[in-house]
């Protein structure tokens, strides 16, 4: 912008005010303040609905510590979010290199497929789970059946040692095509010439994944793999009340979850924030590490 | 080179068994729909025995997944209308107009990225039945809590932060020359927002209404929460039906529910697959 056409547009104060001002305050009415209030309720105790409120200062993080249900649903974030961000990243990885150099016949309509979950609602993929892992009528135990493997059958849902697992796979299952959508397009962004040098160096195209590919696209990994934890952690939360509600047992409660359940069910809205202030700082704290420990220097092509 | 030949072989083997691990449930669950209640007792894999649509009819009217189906068509159209009324005038000022506060207003903007809705949706129910509690004079019945309305504003605040981010980017690209030369003509500034500016905007419009309807037509925490009484959206109605099999193990009627819920999104996402990966690669951030 030249910078007559910047002077010329001083003076606009009204115009940009208008413009401006219901953006600002809707964000302002339905994101800044219920955000500071999830901070600020974290250190009183109520109930949510009575009058009786009562500032504790940190007693309800206090509380948090001594609270095995809480620990537990810390622990199934935190397994959950390295085991999905692992095969996530590793299978939308492979699949995308695979797609972009091997020139896979028929990769549109692989694409379009493995693309679908993205699109559909999270309670529709908890309703096809439900169905794939019914005890009785699943697809899942059903396959096992006609494969005579009755003996692998299992209760996808309701034993406990098995049951984060199966959502995990859930998760999988969503996310997997978004991201090898978002590595293909950046994949096809790198020079064909490279590759056909190296080639004529004798080099594999496994090597050339690890020499090239990975190292051309890393700045974009690094800001998939921010994101990726926050939606992990949010993921999680939806499948889990629509398909598990935390069960058996708080076997696959989540961070998330057990907030909702302490602030809405429970009726301990100042602890359920508490909870909530615990998830802000993790996600940003693993965003922090994850973007730290990615670093590298930064390679053109 | 039988080695690379077996290699490529094995790459397809597995690329095609993941495709079909995607395929199958969803194509199931069509399948299953038309089934009668007798056949699902039989093995899961055997197909049904004829387009049987009493499960439609009965997810339809005795589930109300009809009615449902008409609150989320209000609620998403109405969020979307809502979001690009206030999102476009705010994006276009922010690209193109000095003014003071500016860089703290895109801080803010760019910090609720990083806020998901499901973090704050407690808070916001709070707020808004406190709300109600102070018009309990005025509008006995409560006002906020179980209005669609108020449903699609929510929806319409939570996706400001990212609709204002790309609609920006797109406007900064765009050459300012066009709006010098209507301004010239003496186009009004309101007037060369709306005839210059938002026309050739329409790609990021475009995008910002795909992950939007997405995402309104998709959610099911916010429309759990704010719409506790009858007027339910699909996605709720899908929930409770759901929880309907567990009990009382009418597998047919969930089914067909959840075709009802997918094919629109389907039929959705075929017509407009192209521009919903482009978008994904410029915008390259999902809520």
């Amino acid at each position: 912008m030249t910078a007559a056409a910047k002077r010329r547009k001083r003076g606009n104060g009204g115009f940009v005010l208008a413009c401006l001002a219901p953006a600002l305050v809707l964000f302002a009415v339905f994101m800044i303040v219920p955000t500071v209030n999830v901070f600020r309720m974290s250190l009183y105790t109520w109930s949510g609905f009575s009058p009786d409120m009562r500032f504790v200062g940190l007693d309800n993080f206090r509380r948090l510590l001594d609270d095995d249900q809480f620990v537990r649903a810390f622990q199934n974030t935190v397994a959950l979010l390295v085991v999905v961000t692992v095969v996530t990243m590793g299978m939308g990885l492979f699949l995308a290199a695979i797609m972009t150099r091997q020139k896979l016949s028929g990769r549109n309509l692989y694409r379009f497929v493995l693309y679908v979950p993205n699109v559909l609602s999270v309670v529709v993929i908890a309703a096809i789970f439900s169905a794939v892992y019914d005890q009785e009528n699943g697809l899942l135990n059903g396959a096992l059946r006609v494969l005579s493997l009755d003996g692998l059958q299992q209760v996808w849902l309701g034993d406990q040692r098995i049951v984060l697992y199966s959502v995990a796979i859930a998760m999988v299952w969503q996310s997997l095509g978004y991201y090898m959508v978002l590595y293909m397009s950046s994949m096809s962004s790198i020079p064909e010439e490279l590759y056909e040098a190296s080639s004529l160096d004798g080099a594999s195209a496994g090597k050339q994944f690890f020499s090239i590919t990975l190292p051309l696209i890393w700045q974009h990994l690094r800001t998939t793999l921010t994101f990726f934890v926050m939606s992990a952690v949010n993921l999680s939360f939806v499948l889990v009340r629509a398909m598990t509600g935390g069960g058996p047992d708080g076997a696959s409660e989540v961070l998330l979850s057990y907030m909702y359940k302490q602030a809405y069910t429970n009726s301990s809205y100042g602890y359920g924030m508490a909870i909530g202030v615990v998830i802000f700082a993790f996600s940003f704290l693993v965003s922090l590490l994850v973007s730290r420990a990615t670093k590298r220097e930064p390679l053109q092509f | 080179m039988t080695i690379t030949r077996l290699g490529r072989t094995l790459t397809y083997v597995l690329v095609a068994a993941i495709a079909l691990a995607i395929a199958v449930p969803v194509a199931w669950v069509l399948l299953a729909s038309f089934k009668a209640k007798g056949e699902f007792y039989d093995s899961p894999w055997t197909l049904p025995d004829g387009l049987r649509i009493q499960n439609y009819v009965d997810a339809f009217v005795t589930a109300h997944m009809g009615q449902y189906f008409l609150t989320s068509v209000l609620v998403t159209v109405l969020g979307l209308v809502f979001v690009l009324a206030v999102s476009i005038p705010a994006a276009y000022v922010i690209a193109r107009y000095e003014f003071r506060g500016r860089g703290f207003v895109e801080v803010l903007l760019l910090a609720g990225l990083f806020v998901n809705v499901n973090y704050i949706v407690v808070p916001i129910f709070l707020m808004l039945v406190g709300w109600d509690r102070s018009l309990a004079d005025v509008l006995p019945g409560g006002f906020f809590i179980d209005n669609p309305a108020v449903l699609s504003l929510v929806y319409a605040a939570t996706s400001i932060p990212f609709s204002i981010y790309l609609l920006t980017a797109y406007f900064r690209s765009i050459p300012v020359d066009y709006e010098e030369a209507a301004s010239l003509d003496g186009a009004s500034r309101f007037l060369v927002m709306t005839r210059i500016m938002l026309p050739m905007a329409r790609p990021a419009v475009t995008t910002v209404i795909l992950f939007n309807f997405l995402a309104y037509w998709n959610d099911f925490i916010i429309a759990l929460t704010l719409l506790p009484g009858d007027g339910k959206t699909l996605q709720v109605g899908l929930l409770n039906l759901m929880t309907a099999q567990k009990a009382a193990a009418d597998y047919g009627r969930l089914y067909a529910g959840m075709v009802i819920v997918i094919v629109p999104v389907l039929i959705l996402y075929a017509l407009i697959q192209r521009r919903l990966i482009e978008g994904m690669a410029a915008g390259g951030v999902k809520g």
